[in-house]
C-alpha cells in the first residue's frame, strides 16, 4: 500500500498531539514514584522510581490540613460526591426544563429560555458573594448540600437538550400521546431513553466541571471534613513546618495522580454509551 | 346518530387561517371513509381533529354517542397510523405495539397474547425483537398498523401512511389495509391526496377543497356524477378534459362543436368536462384531435394531444389499437357521457 505524503503529516500531527497529553501524565506518574530530594535536586523524572508504593501509601493515608484531620482519601471522596451531585441534579434539571420550554407552549416559552441562556454571561465566580450570602443564610455552609446546590442549574446543559427535544418529530408525541402516554412518562419512557447518550456527554461534562471547582468550596468549607481534592492539592502539601521542612514534591506528584482517577473512572464508564450512541442511529 | 358524528366542525388557526369550515359528516361503524383532496384543504385537520390532536374551534365530534369536544386524545380509544409511521425508534416491535396496553394497566399475559395476534395477523411476528431501524419500509407500515389494532380501537385513522412507500409496495400495503379493516371490521378513516388509493379502498368518500366537502359518497358515485368542477377533475386519472364553451337554449356551443338537446335550463359561460375513457373514434366525430404523444400503457394507450384551438385534450382507447404520433383523430363521446358545469361557481348544471 502506497502511504501519501498526506497521510504521514497527518500522523504526525496526531501523534504530537497525543504526546501532548500524554508526556505530562507520564512525568507526573514517574516523578511520583521518586523521593521529593531527588526530584528537588535532578528536577522531574521520566523513569519509575523505588518510592511508588510509600508516596502513595502516605498520601492516601497521612491526615493533613491545620488541625491535621483530613487525609486525602476523604478529599476524593468528597470531590466525588460533589461532583456527582452536581453532575446528577444538573442533568436532571436540565432535562426536565428543557422538556417544559420546547413541549408546554406557554407564552413566556422563548424569554424565559433566553434569560435561562443569558445566564451563562453570569458564572459563579461573579456571583460568589451573593450565592455565598444565601447559603450561609440558609445555613448550609460546611455540607453537601452547600457544596452542590448553588452549582445545580446549567444554562448549557439546558441549551443542548432544547436542541436535541426539537428535533423529535411532532408525531412522536402525538402517537405517544394516542397511546395513553401523560406528560411525565412521555418525558420518562421517550425523552429519556432517545436522548441518554447526550445524558452520557453531558454528565460527564459536568461530572469533570464539578470535580474541578475550587473557588467554591474554598469559601464555602471551613471545616477540614469538607474539603476537596482541587483545594487539597493547594493546601495539603505547602504548608512548612517551622519553616524547616522541604517541599513534598513527590506526594504532590501521587496526589496528582490520584485526583485524576475519579473522572477517568466515570469517562471509561460512559464510554460504552457514548460509542453505543454513535453506532446505533435510532432515528 | 351515527357511529361518528360531526356537526359544523370548523378549524381556526391562531394565525386566523380557516382550515375547515362548518363541516358536517356521519360515518357508520364499520365504515372505511377516506378523505381526499390536494395537498393544504384541510383533510389531515379534520382526522386531527377527530383524533384529539387539533382543538375544535367550533362544532361538535361525537363518537359511539359521546361528545368528544373536550376528551383527551388518550381518552378517545382511537388510534392514528402517522405518514412517517412515528414508531417508538428505541423501542423494539414488540414493546411499540405493547405500549399502549402497557398504559392502560393490562396485565402482561394478555398483553403478550394480544401482541403475538396482531404480530400474527400482520405477519411481523418475525421481527418482534427488532428495532424499528432494522426494518423494511413495508415492515413498518406493517407495525404501525399493528400498535393500531392492538389496542382494539373504536377508530382507525390513517393520515397518508402509504405516501412514503415506493408504488409497488404502496399498491400491495393498499390492498393488505382494505383486507384488514374487512378482516376486523373497525371504523377508520383514511385520508390521502392520491384520489387511485381514494378510490379503491373507500366505502364511501369525501372530497375536500379549501376546507369544505365538495362532495360526499360511494367512489362510483363520485366518478360517475360529480358535482362540481374541482371533484370533476380530482378523481380520474388521467384527468377529465374541460373545453370552454357557452350554453343557450339547451344548446351548447363548445370550441368546432356544438351539442344539441342539453337537459339543463342554464344559460351562460359554462364549462365541458369529458373523460378520456368516454370517447371513441368515429367518421365525422364531434371532436378531432391531432395527435403529439401516445402514452402505452399495455392494456390502455393514452393519446394526448391538441384539438383545434391549440387547447391539450386526453383520449384512452384500447391498447390493442394503433395510433400514429401526428395523425388526426374524430372522436365521439360516448352515451351523453359528459358534464357541464357553471363556468363561474364550477357546479354541475347537467
Amino acid at each position: 500500500m502506497k502511504i501519501k505524503p498526506l497521510q504521514i503529516i497527518a500522523h504526525i500531527i496526531l501523534i504530537l498531539g497525543v504526546l501532548l497529553m500524554v508526556v505530562p501524565i507520564w512525568i507526573s506518574f514517574a516523578s511520583s514514584s521518586h523521593d521529593s530530594v531527588t526530584i528537588l535536586t535532578e528536577g522531574m523524572k521520566f523513569h519509575i522510581g523505588d518510592q511508588l508504593a510509600r508516596n502513595y501509601n502516605e498520601v492516601l493515608n497521612e491526615k493533613g490540613g491545620w488541625s491535621e484531620e483530613v487525609t486525602a482519601a476523604k478529599m476524593f471522596i468528597n470531590s466525588f460526591i460533589m461532583a456527582l451531585g452536581i453532575a446528577t441534579l444538573k442533568v436532571a434539571i436540565s432535562a426536565m426544563s428543557a422538556y417544559a420550554l420546547v413541549y408546554y407552549r406557554f407564552k413566556l416559552a422563548v424569554p424565559i429560555f433566553w434569560l435561562i441562556f443569558i445566564t451563562l454571561l453570569v458564572p459563579l465566580e461573579v456571583r460568589i458573594f451573593p450565592s455565598y450570602k444565601i447559603v450561609s443564610d440558609l445555613g448550609l455552609t460546611n455540607s453537601y448540600t452547600g457544596l452542590i446546590l448553588p452549582l445545580v442549574a446549567s444554562a448549557t446543559a439546558t441549551f443542548f437538550f432544547r436542541q436535541f427535544y426539537k428535533t423529535i418529530p411532532d408525531e412522536l408525541l402525538e402517537s405517544a400521546k394516542l397511546d395513553g402516554a401523560n406528560g411525565w412518562s412521555f418525558f420518562i419512557d421517550f425523552l429519556v431513553p432517545l436522548s441518554k447518550t447526550m445524558i452520557a456527554a453531558m454528565f460527564i461534562f459536568m461530572f469533570v466541571y464539578g470535580y474541578s471547582q475550587y473557588l467554591w468550596p474554598l469559601i464555602m468549607t471551613t471545616a477540614e471534613e469538607y474539603w476537596t481534592v482541587v483545594m487539597g492539592m493547594k493546601i495539603i502539601y505547602t504548608e512548612s513546618y517551622e519553616g524547616v521542612a522541604l517541599p513534598r514534591t513527590a506526594e504532590r506528584f501521587a496526589y496528582i495522580i490520584l485526583s485524576m482517577i475519579p473522572p477517568v473512572l466515570v469517562v471509561v464508564f460512559l464510554q460504552k454509551w457514548f460509542i453505543k450512541g454513535l453506532i446505533q442511529t435510532e432515528k | 346518530m351515527s357511529f361518528l358524528d360531526l356537526k359544523n366542525v370548523t378549524k381556526i388557526y391562531p394565525n386566523g387561517t380557516k382550515a375547515v369550515h362548518e363541516t358536517s359528516l356521519s360515518i357508520d361503524e364499520g365504515e372505511f371513509m377516506v378523505f381526499v383532496g390536494p395537498s393544504g384543504c384541510g383533510k389531515s385537520t379534520l382526522l386531527r381533529m377527530v383524533a384529539g390532536l387539533e382543538d375544535i374551534t367550533e362544532g361538535d365530534i361525537n363518537l359511539d354517542g359521546k361528545l368528544m369536544n373536550e376528551v383527551d386524545p388518550s381518552e378517545r380509544d382511537v388510534a392514528m397510523v402517522f405518514q412517517n409511521y412515528a414508531l417508538y425508534p428505541h423501542m423494539n416491535v414488540y414493546n411499540n405495539l405493547a405500549y399502549g396496553l402497557k398504559n392502560r394497566g393490562i396485565d402482561k399475559e394478555t398483553i403478550e397474547q394480544k401482541v403475538n395476534d396482531a404480530a400474527k395477523l400482520l405477519q411481523i411476528s418475525d421481527y418482534l425483537q427488532r428495532k424499528p431501524s432494522m426494518l423494511s419500509g413495508g415492515q413498518r407500515q406493517r407495525v404501525a398498523m399493528g400498535r393500531a389494532i392492538v389496542r382494539n380501537p373504536k377508530i382507525f385513522l390513517f393520515d397518508e401512511p402509504l405516501s412514503n412507500l415506493d408504488a409497488k409496495l404502496r399498491i400491495q400495503m393498499r390492498l393488505e389495509i382494505k383486507k384488514l379493516q374487512q378482516k376486523v371490521g373497525v371504523t377508520s378513516i383514511f385520508v390521502t391526496h392520491d384520489q387511485v388509493e381514494a378510490m379503491t379502498l373507500a366505502d364511501r368518500l369525501a372530497v375536500i377543497n379549501n376546507g369544505i366537502i365538495e362532495q360526499l359518497g360511494t367512489p362510483i358515485e363520485i366518478y360517475d356524477n360529480p358535482k362540481s368542477l374541482f371533484v370533476a377533475g380530482f378523481i380520474g386519472s388521467p384527468q377529465m378534459n374541460f373545453l370552454d364553451g357557452n350554453l343557450k337554449n339547451k344548446t351548447l356551443s363548445a370550441e368546432g362543436f356544438e351539442i344539441k338537446d342539453i337537459n339543463s335550463d342554464f344559460e351562460g359561460e359554462v364549462t365541458l368536462g369529458i373523460r378520456p375513457e368516454h370517447l371513441s373514434q368515429s367518421e365525422n366525430g364531434l371532436i378531432s384531435l391531432r395527435v403529439e404523444l401516445v402514452e402505452q400503457l399495455g392494456s390502455d394507450n393514452l393519446v394526448y394531444g391538441q384539438l383545434k384551438n391549440k387547447k391539450d385534450f386526453c383520449y384512452r382507447c384500447p391498447g390493442n389499437q394503433t395510433i400514429e404520433k401526428g395523425s388526426n383523430l374524430s372522436l365521439n363521446i360516448d352515451n351523453n357521457k359528459y358534464y357541464i358545469f357553471d363556468k363561474s361557481t364550477g357546479k354541475r348544471v347537467n
